[in-house]
């Protein structure tokens, strides 16, 4: 039978599996939404504004193991999108967007809502289509499935015009896909790996770094188990929090700007450290020329030849997927004979112990007369038994959350690490909530980011989400002030959040319930009354230290051990 | 360093911008880029002629392979290869320079391909190098207008770039 190219749009997204479509509709794609509204399989949710369609769905494909999907319409849907989709990009998430376009006989015309979508798109995409004949739609949809979740994950785009979404043809989904030109890695090198296992059984000061691929790739028992069975320290990333349990003792925290003292020490001074899934970014081994002084053995695992010596220098590189690289990796390491030195390995961890001691570890001063944002963060972890699903927006409470909430298993921590895109948060949490509906979801904001997407307490309304926000409330744009108190002289330029709503009137205004929290004692009965209140959302407007800062810190541009402390130091 | 690539890549609508957007995105230089279809028209053909440490040459030929429509690449300078460039350079030719002019020409391997009254129309190919140094041979308020399509490279002998 024949069917409409918005028909076939639909049938396709039935054919993968898609539970949830987060979209928006328009002109140009009224023929797609109106062969939705004709089917019940695919469930869609109508966001308050494109951007939020997008990290909805993102956040669906961070919690889960599933692609994320969306729907806009041209012009300004997929412009409003575009922050989603490098959100998305940057942190190699698996997600396709489907964007309305005008006629394909009106591209280039200057058309009402017209804009070159594979244009704006392309920088921060994994690939993108445009499609120019009905009949390429199923073929197409499904390529960008295989893309979007095959070799390194990312956003794939496909832009289909008006009139092709109602043209007519026969709809058959393809069984298989290939792409002449891309095929992404599987096994790594045997010969690499065995050099690797060679190197870290010689190391007399070994670390293990591991980022957001060990959590995207799904090897996080990998991972758990070469840790566990070297005895080495591990530091996990912003991104691949909960790839390792972070209550594990053998765990020493994140590294990088806001990461722990011993992490950043044990980063520089170790003398062979395998990267596993990490890509040694700007925040977290900070200047490269610092980080070079110290002469170490790196070995890098990673799926993408590109992440490998693009910021440091690889002695061992090995490309691959993860899970079968950790795999043989373990396997070379449990054959063999010789095992890590006893002595070196206990004089090593020692030194640690007295990193921990003399500044690492987290501390804050709590205090009973005005809540702490570490303190909050502390409870919702103790409420929660560290088993809440926690998204965040960017700032100083993304740090404070990523510091002091413990992740003990992989994809529960939710943020948007490379853009670092305030406004992620609320909606991210949406599609975490959908994607588990029983469970606790937890959004860390502030006062700022929980603005950029605040209308979407609309669309928690409308499909019953009872996503638990907790606002850390210091009435700054926090980490911009702390910058401005450290480095251009305590001129607080447009930091201050003046004239903010009533958040408890606002959230009521949106049929949620609100709560102002002032005192440290109110904390944690508020937060237990919150969790209780498993229905419904509620928003938590807690008033918190405008002058606290995220330590420790490592400055822009600084060394690893470059790093500062505390306030006191 | 100098270094030429050669990239076989889907010749598709928007190819070509893929490529120019890696490297004006990522900050990489481009001294001249050239492309057009091979002996399969399903394939497009591009030398990019670029300039970079090692490590940025490296990162460009990992980037390049990371675009989903790029099939291969190589870089040529990593071994035995041969370059050439087209010239047409229109001059101005009276009087003695008219002779003149013929005679660089032929000393260059060049060809004239149109001629008016007053002006020759010179078509050169070579390396880059020859082709500066012709335009250096002849006095400069000669030259009206140049234009040059930029390397195009291949490997020597046994060396292939194929799918
Ligand atoms: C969309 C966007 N614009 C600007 C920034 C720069 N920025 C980073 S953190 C921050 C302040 C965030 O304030 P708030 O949400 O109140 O969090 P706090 O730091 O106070 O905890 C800003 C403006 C950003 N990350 N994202
Ligand atoms: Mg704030």
């Amino acid at each position: 039978m024949e069917l409409t190219g918005a028909e076939i749009a639909i049938r396709c997204l039935q054919e993968e599996g898609v539970e949830y479509l987060f979209g928006y509709p328009g002109g140009a794609v009224l023929h797609i939404y109106d062969a939705l509204f004709q089917q019940e399989q695919v469930k869609h949710i109508l966001v308050r504004h494109e951007q939020a369609a997008i990290h909805a769905a993102d956040g669906y494909a961070r919690c889960s193991d599933q692609v994320g999907v969306a729907l806009v319409t041209s012009g300004p849907g997929i412009t409003n999108a575009v922050t989603g989709i490098a959100t998305a990009y940057m942190d190699s998430i698996p997600m396709v967007v489907i964007s309305g376009q005008v006629p394909s006989y009106a591209i280039g015309e200057d058309a009402f809502q017209e804009v070159d979508a594979v244009g704006i798109t392309r920088p921060c995409v994994k690939h993108n289509f445009l499609i120019k004949d009905v009949k390429d739609i199923a073929p197409t949809i499904k390529k960008a499935f295989y893309l979007a979740k095959s070799g390194r994950p990312g956003p794939v785009l496909v832009d289909i015009p008006k009139d092709i979404s109602n043209q007519k043809t026969e709809f058959s989904y393809p069984k298989t896909v290939s792409i002449r030109a891309y095929h992404p890695v599987g096994k790594g090198d045997s010969a690499q790996i065995k050099l690797a296992a060679k190197l870290l059984l010689e190391a007399k000061r070994p670390m293990i770094y591991a980022g957001g691929g060990v959590v995207l790739s799904g090897a996080s028992a990998q991972l758990t188990d070469l840790v566990h069975l070297l005895g080495y320290p591990c530091t996990n990333t912003l991104m691949g929090l909960g790839g390792f349990p972070a209550t594990d003792k053998q765990s020493v925290g994140m590294p990088g700007m806001h990461g722990t003292y011993e992490a950043n020490m044990a980063m520089q001074h170790c003398d062979v450290l395998i990267a596993v899934g990490a890509r040694f970014d700007d925040r977290v081994v900070g200047n490269v020329e610092h980080f070079a002084q110290v002469p170490r053995k790196i070995i890098h695992l990673d799926i993408d030849p590109s992440s490998i010596a693009k910021r440091v220098k690889v002695d061992v590189p090995i490309v691959g997927e993860l899970k079968p690289v950790l795999d043989e990796l373990l396997a070379v390491l449990r054959a063999s004979k010789r095992k890590p030195d006893a002595t070196d390995l206990a004089a090593w961890w020692k030194q640690i112990k007295e990193w921990h001691d003399k500044g690492g570890g987290l501390r804050y001063k709590n205090s009973t007369e005005i809540i702490k944002p570490q303190y909050v963060i502390e409870t919702l972890y103790k409420i929660t038994h560290g088993d809440a699903f926690v998204t965040s927006d960017v700032g100083q409470h993304q740090m404070w959350a990523a510091q002091y909430y413990k992740f003990d298993q992989p994809r529960r921590w939710i943020n948007s690490g490379g853009l670092g895109t305030m406004g992620f948060g609320l909606p991210a949490a949406m599609g975490v909530q959908l994607k588990h509906p029983d469970a606790a979801v937890a959004c860390v904001t502030g006062e700022g980011s929980i603005q950029m997407n605040i209308q979407e307490l609309s669309t928690c309304k409308q499909f019953h989400l009872p996503i638990k926000v907790l606002s850390l409330n210091n009435r700054y744009l926090g980490m911009v002030r702390q910058w401005q108190q450290f480095f251009h002289g305590d001129r607080y330029s447009e930091s201050y959040m003046d004239a903010l709503p009533n958040f408890v009137k606002l959230a009521e205004a949106y049929g949620h319930v609100g709560m102002r929290i002032e005192k440290p004692s109110d904390v944690e009965p508020a937060l237990k009354e919150a969790f209780a209140r498993k229905k419904e959302l509620v928003f938590m407007d807690f008033q918190t230290d405008p002058k606290e800062n995220v330590f420790p810190m490592v400055p822009g541009g600084k060394g690893l051990s470059e790093v500062v402390l505390s306030e006191d130091l | 360093m100098r270094h030429i690539i050669s990239v076989l890549i889907e010749n598709e609508a928007g190819a070509l911008s893929r490529v120019a957007g890696l490297f004006s995105a990522r900050n990489y230089n481009i001294e001249s880029l050239t492309v057009a279809p091979t002996e399969d028209a399903t394939l497009s053909r591009m030398t990019i002629v670029t300039r970079g440490s090692d490590a940025v040459i490296e990162q460009i030929t990992k980037q390049l392979n990371k675009l989903i429509d790029v099939a291969a690449v190589m870089d040529l300078s990593e071994g035995e290869h041969l370059e050439r460039e087209l010239m047409l350079v229109k001059v101005r030719a009276e009087g003695a320079a008219r002779d003149e002019l013929k005679r660089m020409a032929d000393i260059f391997r060049g060809r004239i391909l149109d001629v008016s009254a007053n002006t020759y129309t010179i078509e050169l190919t070579g390396t880059r190098a020859k082709l500066d140094s012709f335009l250096q041979s002849i006095a400069r308020d000669l030259i009206l207008e140049t234009v040059r399509t930029g390397a195009s490279g291949i490997g020597r002998g046994e060396r292939i770039l194929k799918l």
